[in-house]
């Protein structure tokens, strides 16, 4: 191994500094990656407010994990209560009695666990091929676009339905991914076109000269650059996750056991047919949750850019005076 | 090879993937195909002779073959446009998804444009009128439509409009009493059932599409060409058109082309919501019905419609971007 001094040159592309404790680092390293994007991130309220919204559902989580909030059972309430009407039940009960404020409680942690394994699925696989293929190039390239290619012209829905039925997912994390099963296809491929435009700059040309390996320059020069899109789109391949699960579950294509956000809908608007406007507030409850959680991820995805865009990152450490709010840059219309 | 040809070489080469995923998907179904039928059959006292006959008139699959054999009648049947016969509408799969495929398209489209557009001219002027009133409620309109899903606005719809005003019709694609054809009042019915579907399935897409083409627009607007067309005393009008407004949509092109094929797997939910009778809707009853033939037919007349559409955004895509390359990168 070769010391850095003063003369020589260290071609090691990772060299180890004595003078620093791991203390040190582990301090520096989160004031870097964690207090300092926190602190950026909240000076942002469309952050915030994603945040905040986010913190809420996963307080809902554990109000049902530690069995805080009565469960949801039949006949447990007085019939087709209102919303507001009687505190026990804060949003009303359902036709047969069931306390709607349960139901939505009772389904939250298994729409988040579904979520999470859907956008971590989604992501992942897209980071993995997308990566590799815009990278790579070659036959490499051509063999992973083809795949790609031919899982992005299944529509996601008919596939899922069909899969539904074939595979009959009870578990949250394997429903999650059988949901997005060929969304990466079509984020990998847009991965692939950010990667070529990074893979012959000047830096990854010397990582490359240096004799690097693939796997370390797609994480060490290629991955970073690639962070926030990655990020956003976790956060809209996790809205798609929720609007699949609760679209199938409304139709009742998909086998179920409990009770989730999907199926109180379906039953809601079944009766709301009969019941009319009475039955408004047991429609309402389940779209309100869906569409909170759903605007609490894409606040949050908004806010994210910040995090990462070096120019409004400058502004803490006083390199730069006049930092224009730079507007988001996303390419993604989904 | 040639990108274009190579490129048109690959559909066949799909359409057989997706009809050799549809066999082995038929194959994996609860129980296998036609058990559910098969009981029915017997429990009305038929033979087993008579139910194979009947389950091979069903569906190009003959149980007592090899599976190759049974895979190579299935993709011979494909060819020959012959999915099998619907077990619940009790007609041929195709003559049924003849009828209902026109409807989807016209719904898919229809809609994708309207949203293309209205995004388009919404967020260019959030762009132009950036920093105003104007521009941060049409940003927060934009992110609150983004997080309802278009069911929901379709359940609204239908249980105001439809169901308590009677404003719209519930269902159907047009009045029965009406006779098809080029007439005004078959136009007029086939948009005021269309309505409803189509407003529901636009409203979320403009919102996103106006994010992302304020977002496009702005960074345009900071860049030297832009400045430098002003210095020429070009018209406005000239710059915002050609030089702002086809440099902010250029990188939404590919975007479209995915969320075609999300928007066709979406009248799945869609057209059921509102009975409306087109591919998805069809799917559904053969997943309701058990009504395998009809299921995976439309499951693959749906598949075959996004792999022509993602053809299509694929060729153009040279024609509209010409800075695209289409040769192969060196391999590292």
């Amino acid at each position: 191994m070769q010391m850095s001094t003063d003369t020589d040159v260290n071609w090691q592309s990772e060299q180890t500094d004595e003078t620093i404790d791991w203390r040190d680092r582990l301090h520096e390293g989160f004031v870097l990656r964690v207090y300092e994007p926190a602190l950026i991130a909240w000076n942002d309220r469309r952050t915030q407010t994603g945040l905040v919204i986010v913190v809420l559902y996963l307080c809902m989580a554990l109000v049902d994990l530690f069995g805080l909030w009565r469960d949801a059972s039949t006949s447990q309430a007085p019939r087709m209560l209102g919303a507001f009407q009687n505190w026990s039940y804060p949003l009303g009960t359902t036709q047969s009695g069931v306390d709607v404020l349960a139901l939505i409680i009772d389904s939250t942690p298994f729409i988040l666990q579904m979520v999470l394994a859907g956008g971590v699925w989604a992501t992942g696989v897209a980071v993995i091929v997308g990566t590799i293929s815009g990278y790579k190039g070659g036959l490499t390239d051509s063999v992973i676009t083809a795949i790609s290619d031919f899982f992005m012209s299944i529509p996601g829905l008919p596939l899922v339905i069909v899969l539904g039925i074939t595979l009959e997912p009870e578990s949250p994390l394997v429903l999650g991914v059988i949901l997005t099963i060929n969304y990466w296809a079509g984020l990998g491929r847009s991965i692939r076109s950010q990667v070529l435009s990074i893979r012959n700059e000047s830096y990854v040309e010397a990582s490359r000269a240096m004799g690097t390996n693939t796997v370390r320059i797609i994480r060490k020069d290629i991955l970073p650059n690639l962070m926030p899109y990655v990020l956003v789109n976790f956060v809209f391949a996790a809205r798609y996750t929720i609007f699949a699960a609760v679209a199938l579950y409304f139709l009742g294509v998909l086998p179920y056991t409990g009770q989730n956000w999907g199926i109180t809908l379906n039953y809601a608007y079944n009766q709301g047919a009969l019941f009319g406007l009475e039955a408004i507030h047991w429609l309402l409850a389940p779209i309100i949750a869906i569409v909170g959680l759903a605007c609490g991820l894409i606040l949050l995805s908004q806010g994210m850019d910040r995090i990462f865009n070096p120019r409004v990152r400058t502004r803490l450490t006083g390199e730069s005076e006049s930092v224009e709010s730079t507007p988001e840059h996303t390419t993604e219309i989904r | 090879m040639n990108y274009y040809l190579r490129r048109t070489i690959r559909i066949p080469a799909t359409i057989l993937g997706v009809a050799t995923l549809t066999f082995g998907l038929i194959r994996l179904l609860p129980g296998g195909p036609f058990t559910q039928l098969r009981i029915q059959l017997r429990r009305r006292g038929m033979d087993a002779q008579e139910i194979n006959a009947r389950i091979e008139a069903l569906q190009n699959i003959r149980p007592e073959k090899s599976l190759p054999e049974q895979y190579l009648d299935y993709l011979i049947g494909v060819v020959q446009l012959d999915l099998g016969q619907s077990i619940s509408l009790n007609k041929p799969v195709i003559e049924v998804i003849g009828q209902a495929l026109p409807w989807t398209v016209f719904i898919v489209v229809v809609s994708t444009l309207l949203m293309f557009v209205l995004g388009v001219l919404l967020g260019s002027l959030q762009a132009y009128w950036e920093g105003t009133t104007f521009d941060s409620v049409g940003s927060g309109l934009s992110i609150l439509f983004m997080s309802i899903p278009y069911y929901i606005y379709a359940v609204a719809f239908l249980v105001v409009l439809a169901f308590s005003w009677g404003v719209f019709p519930t269902s159907a694609a047009a009045d029965r009493s009406i006779e098809a054809g080029f007439t005004v009042a078959y136009a007029v019915s086939v948009l005021h059932h269309a309505a409803l579907p189509i407003i529901s399935f636009t409203i979320g897409g403009v919102g996103s599409t106006a994010l992302s083409m304020r977002g496009n627009s702005i960074q345009v607007l900071g860049r030297e060409f832009v400045e430098v067309a002003r210095l020429r005393g070009l018209s406005d009008q000239r710059i915002a058109t050609r030089y702002v407004a086809m440099n902010a949509i250029l990188p939404m092109y590919t975007g479209l082309l995915l969320l075609v094929g999300f928007r066709l797997g979406g009248t799945v939910v869609l057209e059921e919501i509102f009975t409306y009778p087109g591919l998805g809707f069809y799917l559904i009853e053969g997943v309701n019905a058990n009504d395998y033939p009809l299921m995976m037919g439309c499951f693959m007349v749906i598949t075959i419609a996004l792999v022509l559409a993602v053809y299509f955004a694929d060729m153009t895509y040279g024609l509209i971007d010409p800075r695209i390359s289409v040769g192969d990168a060196d391999e590292y």
